[in-house]
Parts: C-alpha cells; structure tokens; sequence
C-alpha cells in the first residue's frame, strides 16, 4: 500500500507539472513566448494560463507533500501494510473493469444497446451464475426498455455504431415505435416486465428441482 | 408573514396530481436507491439527471423537474437506513452511522424497532429542516443580492476551504482532489479573452469545460461500483425482521420515549451542517451520532442498539440533506455533491441559480420549497407501508443490480451530453476514482470544483481586474473599490473566516505538538 501511495504521488505530480506546461501554452497565432500568459496582464489583471497555472502549481505542491507522507509513513495508506489491490480487487478489475471498457468500446461498433445486451449476458449468466433464462431475459428486456425510453420516448438516440445495423434494424424499429401512441409504449414496457417477471419465476422453479 | 402565503402557494402547488404524482415516484426511487448498498442519493440523482428534459416537456413546468430530483434526494436518506440495518452496510454513505446501532437492535432481533425509528427520525429532522430552511432562505437570497463579484469569489473560497478544516480528510488529498475539480472545469478556452487553452492532444472533446455530470457519474456511477464490489465481496447477511401494526406502533412510543433526544439533536445539528459546503448529510449524521453519545445519561448503550443512537444520525441526515439545498438556492453553491448535481438540473433547465431565483422565479421556488415538506410526508407514509416490499428487494442479487447500473451509467452520460468522448471520460474517470479512493482520496471535493471551478474564475479575475491586480479587495474592508471611500466588510469577512478554515489544521499540528493534548478523536470523520 505505501508504494502504491507514493506511486500515486509521484504520478499525481508528474500531472501537475504536465497541465502546468500545457497551461502555459500560446496559440500559434498570438506569437507569445510560453508561459507569457500565466501573471499579471498590463491592465493587473491575470491572464488566461494564470489560473490552471496555479491551480496545479498548488496540486503540485501538495503530490509532494503526500508523497512526504507516505516515504515518513504518516498517513493511514502508508502506514498499512496490506497490499494495494488484493486477489480480490485483481479480479474486481479483470471480471468487472474490462466488460465495462468493452461495453464501451464496442458501442463504436455494433450500438450501444447490442453492447448492453452483451455485458448483461456476460455479468448474470457468467459473473453472477443465474440461469440462461433469466440472463437472456434480461440481456433482451433492458436494451428494449431503454431504447423505448431514450430513442423513442425522450428523442435522444444513443449510438447506433458503424457496422451498419443502423439502417438495417433500428429505422424499422424506430419508424414502428414512433408510430404507436402513448398507451401503446406504456403497453411495451409492462410487456417487457412481463418477460422479466416470467423468466425470474421459470429460472427459480429451476433452481428449485 | 409573506413568507407563509408563499409557501401556502408553494404547498397547493406540489399538492397538484400531476406534481403529486411526480413526487410519489421520485421518493419511491429515492428509497429503492437508498436501499440498495453501493447507491446513493448522488448516483440516483446522476443517473437520473437526463430525465429531466422528459419531465419538462411532458408538464411544461420548471418546477417539476426539480420536485422529482429533490423527491429522490430525500427518499434516498429514508432509503439508507434500511440496508444499514438490515445487512450491517451503509445503504449510501449518509447512512454509515446508522450502521452502528441500527445493527446491534436488528442482531437482537428488533430490526423493526430501528426501521421504525429511522423512518420516524428522518420525518422530524426533514420537517424541522424545512421549517428552518423557509425561514431562512428568503433573507439569505436578499443579502446574496447584494454580493459582487468578490463577495461571491470569497464564498467560493470558503466553500473550497471548508473541504480542508473541516472535511476531516487527508488535508493534501483534499487540496488535490479540489484542485483536479477546477482543473477540469477550465479545460477548453479562457472565458475571458477567449484564448484556448488546455486542449489535450487537440482533441474536440477537450474544447469546452468537462461536463460535471461526466465526473459524477465516472465517480458515483462506475468508481462507486466498483468500489463496492471490491470491500462487500458479496458476501451480505439479511437481519430478519417482523413487521405488524401493532409492532410499528409499539415501536412508534419506544421511539418518543427513548429517542426524542437524538431526534432533536440531529435534527438542528444536521442543518447547520448541511449549510456547510463541504459537510452535507455524510459528516452531519456523524457528527449528530458523536453528540447524541456525549450528551446521553447512558452512553454505554450506544453502540449496542440504542435508539437514541438510530434517531441522531438519521434525523441529522434528512436534516443536512434540506440544509445543504439552502446554499444550492439561495447562493448557487452546492452544499453537498448531490446537489451539485440538482445546481446542474437547474443550469439545465436554463434557470440561473443563485439569490435572483427568488426574486425572479418565485413561481418556480416556492411549489419546489412546498414540495420539500410534501415529499417527506409521502417518503414517512411509503416507507413505513411498503417495508416489507423494500425487505424483499434488498434480496435482489447485486448480480443483476451492478450490470443495470452500469449500462445506465453509460446511457445517462450519452443522453446528457451527445458525445462517446464524454462516455469514454466517464470511463477513465471511474477507474481513476476507485484507483484513488482505495488511497483514501476523497472525491466529494472535487465533484464540488468542478460545478465551481468557472464561475470562481471569473470571479477572481474579475475582481483582481477591478482592483488593479491587488488583493486587498478581498482581505481589506477599506480598500478603495471606485473612489467613493466607503468600506466594505462581507468579502473581507468571508475569505478571512476562508483562510482560518484551512490554516485550522495547522493549529491543531501546533497545539498537538506543543500542548501535548490528547488527538482529536476521529471516529466519526468519514
């Protein structure tokens, strides 16, 4: 743990002095010499750097003070001497971090509701050991009821990704939905906890025999 | 007396079916939120943020959106208790010190004795907040008007150094975890002369300030998550408990006979703490609960299951949630991270926050402020009805409650802002935020910057623009603003009270050192 702390310290500093850096930066165009912008103009007032400036400037400062900390072994993180990340947190990281870094990259892809789709059968059939009805169930209910809320009911599309489904299957989709009124989407949803509540009880009677 | 028909109004508006309705589901969300370990107030309200153009478009008032995030606010403070008494996990970190007596009666098989203590706390502590709230607001709102540019850049100072004396964090941390707040609020171009600055490797995404609701949602959304799965291991123990009538009644009597003490003091403490920035509900009910043990005549018994020891911390958390609302109207600052999220919801419904809202928007104030005491009337009534509905959610598997977070996580980031940039952010910001926190960084700070960062900016460089580049505008009543003579005491007041705060812990460095007195206990800074 007390590694980890004065990692974190160092690399927290190494941030502060490359924003700092950044900060200082003038566009090409106005022809200043860098950190030129981070005091006082000629009017006494600051600058556009100053305040990012200053802001890591003291960001900076405290890195090395916990990094002070943690070589004297002052604070609590420094003072245990457990590991950083456990078996556990390895595995937190490797069964729960990732699918959701590929949840999120494969949106780009394939949409964001076949991603979803994917890391809901990933996370309860695979991570948390439930059936393949309720797994499946969910992984169809929960992309369904979101793009009924956000594609259809609040107008906001979310990201239909670049293999071409979107032509394909959500226009259909949504040119169906869209024409439904009100009482019809209220009807969609309830249908899908229907499925939902129908695939918890079939996955119980399973668990049961 | 004007200030009652007001709230008289404000009262008959949330009473409406349409607001009423609205209510009802947010303080239902609210305590299905509260409940669930690793949700709190601050996600509900992130995650659910983007409903709000919904809500707007559909009752074509302002008012409602607001009602339904405060509703969910307070449903999640009554929500916290029951997971910290049924499983012995906070159900959100304003109810870690629930945990301490509420598991002890629910192991003695009382677990309805503390659910019914927790409701009935919570419902006084919000009411008297809200009588405390309606009194105090208006005049507040009235002398914020009169603040310029360097009383409010001298508010956000305290703001920020109230993190530092009294968050009760790692003190460094604390700075750096503000730091990278204001940091990521500045990214993009320079408001003032319109300079680029900060833009990342060039690219667009880093062309305007990153969004709060990014960090909130990287922070509370994916770093929570994980957070939670890392220290619960999924291993949880359900308390049984016996719900009848007659038992919530007798329950009831036991709570006014030996819990009225802790009620009332968590629930003026838990106000006063809630106007603080940096405290809101978490340090509140803390606080009450350390109060409540040294002021009772038996304090053996905390600990063990007292009520008293139920009452404090729940009442305080109710209470601070209300109190931390009145800086967030009245002066545009947040008092906690969870209404840095409801400042946003008004950013976005285009209502500027700050003390103008009551003069300008009353019709937008007052059905929000009535709604308040509606909302905790509804929250009281839905929880002491549907416990035993709530007992058996707590059953649903974190298995299936984790992915839904997660992917609604992401579809509330892409909702909010239109940008996979931002969705990837959120990422990044998780994972950082639970690298971070496993270090102890708190990052409540800096959730708060960011909503902070700009108009703290501008208010600095506007200020120093108007003293020529020097200080003592701030720090020195009689500077010289324009000529005129005349003195100047709130922003010098203000950013003095500022710099004490964050000197404070030093004193305490030198009185240790020197006094060789005892530490400060420290249990109860979460």
């Amino acid at each position: 743990m007390r590694i980890a702390e004065i990692i974190m310290a160092i690399a927290l500093a190494a941030l502060s002095l490359a924003i700092m850096y950044k900060a200082g930066e003038r566009p090409t165009w106005s022809g200043e010499a860098r950190f030129s912008n981070v005091g006082f103009g000629d009017d006494g007032s600051p600058q556009g750097g100053f305040w990012p400036f200053w802001v890591c400037a003291i960001m900076f400062l405290c890195s090395i003070w916990v990094l002070v900390n943690g070589i004297l072994k002052v604070s609590p993180p420094a003072k245990s001497g457990g590991p950083y990340l456990d078996r556990h947190g390895v595995n937190v990281l490797l069964t729960v971090g990732v699918p959701v870094f590929l949840l999120v990259l494969l949106t780009d892809y394939i949409s964001m509701y076949f991603s979803m789709a994917i890391f809901l059968f990933y996370y309860l059939f695979v991570l948390g050991r439930h059936g393949i009805i309720l797994s499946s169930a969910m992984a169809l209910v929960m992309p369904f009821w979101m793009f009924l809320f956000f594609d259809i009911t609040m107008t906001r599309t979310l990201p239909k990704g670049t293999l071409a489904v979107e032509d394909g299957i959500y226009v259909p989709l949504g040119n169906f939905f869209r024409s439904l009124d009100g009482a019809m989407i209220g009807l969609c949803f309830l249908a899908g906890a229907a499925v939902l509540v129908a695939a918890s009880r079939l996955s119980k009677r399973g668990e049961d025999a | 007396m004007e200030v009652l028909g007001l709230l008289l109004d404000g009262i008959l508006i949330a009473l409406e079916p349409a607001n009423l309705l609205i209510c009802f589901i947010g303080v239902v969300i609210g305590l299905f939120v509260g409940a669930m370990p690793g949700l709190g107030s601050v996600n509900g309200v992130a995650i659910l943020l983007p409903t709000i153009f919904f809500i707007k478009q559909s009752t074509g008032s302002d008012a409602a959106p607001m009602i339904f995030l405060a509703a969910i606010y307070y449903g999640a403070m009554y929500g916290g208790a029951i997971s910290s008494i049924m499983l012995g996990i906070p159900g959100a970190s304003t109810a870690v010190a629930t945990t301490f007596d509420g598991r002890p009666l629910a192991l003695k098989g009382r677990a309805e004795q503390a659910l019914v203590t927790a409701a009935l706390a919570s419902f006084i502590g919000g009411t008297i907040a809200n009588i405390f709230f309606t009194g105090f607001a208006p005049p507040l709102a009235s002398v914020a008007l009169k603040f310029g540019n360097p009383e409010i850049f001298a508010l956000m100072l305290l703001a920020f150094a109230t993190f530092v004396g009294l968050g009760g964090d790692d003190i460094p941390k604390t700075i750096i975890s503000i730091m990278l707040g204001l940091v990521c609020a500045s990214i993009g171009f320079d408001v003032i002369e319109g300079e680029p600055r900060l833009q990342f490797f060039d690219l667009t995404g880093f062309s305007r300030p990153i969004n709060f609701l990014v960090l909130a949602i990287g922070v509370y959304g994916v770093g929570e998550m994980l957070w939670t799965l890392h220290t619960t291991r999924g291993d949880t123990e359900m308390s049984k408990a016996d719900i009848s009538l007659d038992k919530i009644k007798a329950a009831a009597g036991n709570t006014f006979r030996e819990g009225w003490k802790g009620t009332s003091i968590g629930s003026s403490l838990g106000f006063f703490v809630g106007i603080l920035p940096a405290a809101g509900a978490t340090p509140g009910s803390l606080m009450s609960y350390g109060v409540a043990k040294m002021t009772s005549s038996k304090p053996h018994e905390f600990g063990k299951g007292s009520i008293d020891g139920v009452a404090a911390p729940e009442a305080a958390n109710n209470s601070a949630s209300t109190g931390a609302m009145l800086p967030m109207m009245t002066l545009g600052i947040p008092g906690s991270p969870t209404t840095a999220v409801l400042l946003t919801g008004l950013v976005l419904l285009e209502l500027e926050p700050g003390p103008r809202l009551f003069q300008d928007q009353p019709d937008f104030v007052w059905p929000v402020i009535g709604s308040f005491y509606i909302s905790n009337v509804i929250a009281v009534l839905v929880n002491l009805a549907f416990i035993p509905l709530f007992l058996w959610m707590l059953r649903m598997p974190f298995t299936i409650l984790a992915p839904i977070i997660f992917i609604l996580s992401t579809a509330g980031v892409y909702a909010a802002t239109d940008s996979m940039f931002d969705v990837w952010l959120m990422f990044w910001f998780g994972l950082a935020a639970f690298m971070l926190r496993i270090l102890n960084y708190p990052l409540a700070p800096a959730a708060l910057a960011i909503v902070l960062g700009g108009i703290t900016e501008a208010k600095l460089r506007q200020s120093l623009q108007w003293s020529d580049g020097s200080f003592g505008i701030f720090f020195n009543p009689f500077f010289d603003r324009d000529g005129s003579g005349s003195t100047y005491w709130i922003a010098p007041i203000i950013a003095w009270i500022a710099v004490i705060l964050i000197l404070m812990p030093l004193f305490q460095v030198i009185k240790r050192r020197f006094l060789r007195g005892p530490a400060r206990p420290s249990h109860w800074q979460g």
